[in-house]
């Protein structure tokens, strides 16, 4: 393989700077070198470059997924790179927990090692994910830990909360919240409403995520600590972070495909795969979700990949284990935001490149001379349906599968080498 | 009923697994066929060969004496084979065992399998790995159709019909199957469907089944036709939904105060088994004139007759009438 690689004739685009113009990208070895129109044409290559023509395909920095569950990690970064992700941050719920020096090591050297998509762990707000003591998170963040959070079980004690802020905010790390009073959600399973109310489900009231982030918006007040919060469902929530970032206060949030693309009725006779947590919600609070991305109150969407086994699965609907595959569909499914005319296409990409990987502080995310030649090339127009027995990946469990969608990803580069190619 | 009588009306799904999506004509002819087993069960001679040689199993994932006692019997006095199958449920795995169970028993070619099941949609993610009629038996809080239907057949015989109706189901709302069966199967009939409870034993959204919904019982029952009581469950009695069981009767246990409310004719039903003194008052239970609650045990037969013999012969599902 030539060292140099130009890839030509591509639209170019590249969030961060608001670039979408005709042109290529340069990669010397690991690092971008050159890219823009001065690349359009095959005639710009420097001599001896491998030229990959993009037939005028999108080319763009390789998305940047803040949140996943690791899981197999191989199947996982094929799954990834599949889905045109070149860096995944991986929550710390994973065996043995992210709470150890040790496992942030370990974690990033295993995935560098298979030289795929990029993993980087977040560290444990508190040992062992038991919402009680204090991880060590200033260790942790020297070695690796781009932020902190007890993954999928929030931190329900405002008491360990309010001191797991303060003492992050000394060194200036951000706290990742998962949204859900756990008094509230209870024996609940999905959102409820009249969906739950028919299926004989209990129901996580809409009303538990918006109450732990009113809460912890006071604490981050309070503290002055950076509060993100995870995976948005409702509408309320995306008022309450509105509110918050009018007062000027470091509250961020994101949200992940489910909730701007389905609502509780994607349950339908009790479908495991759409069993999440948070839930699915109402139709209005999907519009609402979507509406909070379109004005920039939602900063970032994240996959919340997490693949389960047919077993964990094929259950009655309370005993099934929450969870999607997500990160094969990202691209995808978000570009619905732009097909449906609610944000510009540069806006959707944003919030899966540049933004989250501000957000995390990786080195990612944008069009850089010198920054790792990460790629994803795309045609965002290109229709085929998801199927879940056919994605990369050992997880079958989409919550969109047999969804028509639109948009392709064709090449994914890593550090300059293609890691996975369209078939 | 004769045997091979082909003018009879067939039942066009292959499992019942809930009252909701059915049809007026379709919930007709699982009521018509269980009259027909009403005078069957009161003659000396109860038993016919109609289920000769199908195998029947009650497949029990809960704890259940009514439920599977008259499914059994059922069974029996339509001379099938009838046997009973109880899952042990305190196991971690119990979805493995649900599955597996599922896998096991279908091997054993058994033509239908009657089944309970402590969790919402159970019976309906076992009735898609099984080849034969699967009866829902109650599953978690969704549905427990025979019972809405035991129900139905009471009503209409004392009624004359179910439209027009004014029913009141009183009691625990969110955690019933009996509610939401009966809820169904009301409105398909054309009954107008009262739900009275406190507001922490109501479902959120519930009003959109097509109810109206009272807080207060002399208001609920307000000239009503029907009152159905639910049963209470123990673990929700102390603290968790509700204070206590003396507040409960208090303001929810149906006595003679609160009943003078309804129609003077009034029927009154309950599930069973009742709490006396918590949900309902003892006098009212017993009341001969107004308390129907062991002939809903008894119509209970009939309708598992009429079901088991609409599934396991049902012909476009390989039974032969």
């Amino acid at each position: 393989m030539a060292d140099k690689t130009a890839y030509i004739n591509a639209r170019l685009l590249d969030p961060a700077t608001g670039l979408d113009e005709t042109g290529g990208v340069l990669t010397d070895g690991e690092a971008i070198s050159d890219f823009g129109a001065v690349l359009a044409k095959k005639k710009d290559a420097p001599k001896g470059a491998e030229i990959i023509d993009c037939g005028g395909k999108c080319l763009a920095p390789g998305l940047v997924d803040m949140r996943i569950e690791l899981g197999d990690l191989s199947a996982t970064v094929s799954a990834a790179v599949s889905g045109g992700v070149t860096s995944a941050v991986c929550l710390p719920n994973i065996n043995p927990v992210i709470d150890d020096m040790s496992v942030v090591e370990f974690v990033a050297r295993r995935a560098r090692k298979l030289g795929l998509a990029k993993i980087y762990p977040y560290g444990a707000i508190t040992k062992g994910l038991q919402g009680q003591e204090l991880a060590e998170l200033g260790l942790l963040a020297e070695s690796g830990a781009c932020a902190f959070t007890d993954g999928t079980c929030a931190v329900a004690d405002a008491q360990v909360m309010h001191r797991a802020m303060s003492y992050a905010s000394t060194f200036g790390l951000m706290i990742v919240q998962h949204p859900e009073e756990p008094s509230l959600a209870a024996d609940g399973v999905m959102n409820a409403g009249e969906t739950a109310t028919r299926l004989g489900l209990f129901g996580i009231p809409a009303a538990a995520e918006v109450i732990m982030i009113e809460r912890d918006v006071r604490l981050a007040e309070l503290t002055g600590g950076k509060l993100h919060i995870a995976h948005l469902s409702t509408g309320e929530s995306v008022e309450a972070v509105r509110r918050a970032k009018a007062k000027g206060l470091t509250v961020t949030c994101d949200t992940a495909p489910p909730y701007f693309a389905l609502n509780e009725t994607a349950i339908g006779d009790y479908r495991t795969f759409a069993k999440l947590s948070p839930p699915l919600r109402s139709e209005d609070d999907r519009q609402a979700i979507v509406e909070g991305l379109a004005d920039g109150t939602i900063d970032a969407i994240a996959s919340d990949h997490s693949a389960q086994d047919e077993e964990s699965k094929r259950r009655p609907f309370a005993e099934a284990t929450p969870g999607g595959i997500g990160l094969n569909t990202l691209l995808a499914v978000s570009l619905e935001l732009f097909h449906n005319g609610h944000l510009g296409l540069l806006d959707v990409l944003a919030m899966i490149t540049s933004k989250p990987a501000e957000l995390m502080g990786l080195p990612a995310g944008r069009l850089e001379k010198g920054a790792p030649a990460d790629l994803v090339l795309f045609d965002a127009d290109a229709a085929w349906k998801v199927d879940g027995d056919n994605l990369v990946g050992k997880a079958q469990n989409s919550p969109f599968d047999a969804r028509p969608v639109q948009g392709r990803v064709l090449r994914t580069v890593v550090d300059g080498r293609t890691v996975f190619e369209a078939e | 009923m004769a045997k091979g009588d082909k003018d009879k009306a067939q039942f066009p799904h292959r499992h019942l697994l809930g009252i909701e999506g059915l049809s007026p004509e379709e919930i007709s002819i699982l009521l018509d066929r269980s009259e027909s087993y009403v005078e069957q069960n009161r003659r000396t001679d109860k038993t016919t060969p109609l289920l000769h040689g199908r195998t029947i199993i009650n497949l029990f994932f809960e704890d259940s004496t009514r439920t599977r006692t008259s499914f059994e019997l059922a069974g029996k006095r339509l001379g099938g084979d009838i046997i009973n199958m109880s899952v042990a449920t305190s196991s971690v795995k119990k979805g493995e065992t649900l599955m597996d169970t599922a896998m096991t028993l279908n091997a054993m070619h058994p033509d239908v399998l009657v089944v309970r099941h402590p969790h919402s949609g159970a019976v309906k993610l076992l009735s898609e790995k099984v080849n034969c009629a699967v009866i829902n038996a109650g599953d978690g809080a969704h549905e427990h159709p025979t019972q809405a239907l035991l129900d139905a057949l009471t009503i209409r015989r004392r009624r004359g019909g179910l439209n027009g109706l004014l029913v009141a189901i009183c009691g625990d709302i969110r955690h019933s199957r009996v509610a939401r069966s009966n809820i169904h199967l009301l409105n398909t009939m054309g009954a107008r469907v009262r739900l009275i409870a406190p507001k922490s034993l109501v479902p959120a959204a519930v009003d959109r089944l097509g109810v109206e919904v009272f807080h207060n019982m002399a208001d609920g029952i307000q000239d009503c036709d029907i009152v159905m009581m639910l049963r209470l469950q123990r673990e929700r009695m102390s603290g968790n939904f509700l204070p206590s069981i003396r507040e409960y009767f208090h303001f929810f246990g149906l006595d003679y105060e609160k009943l003078s409310h309804a129609k003077k004719d009034a029927l009154i039903m309950h599930p069973g088994p009742m709490n006396r003194g918590v949900e309902i008052d003892t006098d009212v239970a017993d009341d001969v004139g107004r308390s129907v609650i062991r002939e809903q045990v008894e119509m209970g037969v009939a309708v598992r007759m009429a079901v088991l013999d609409l599934l396991a012969l049902n012909p476009e599902y390989g039974g032969k009438g």
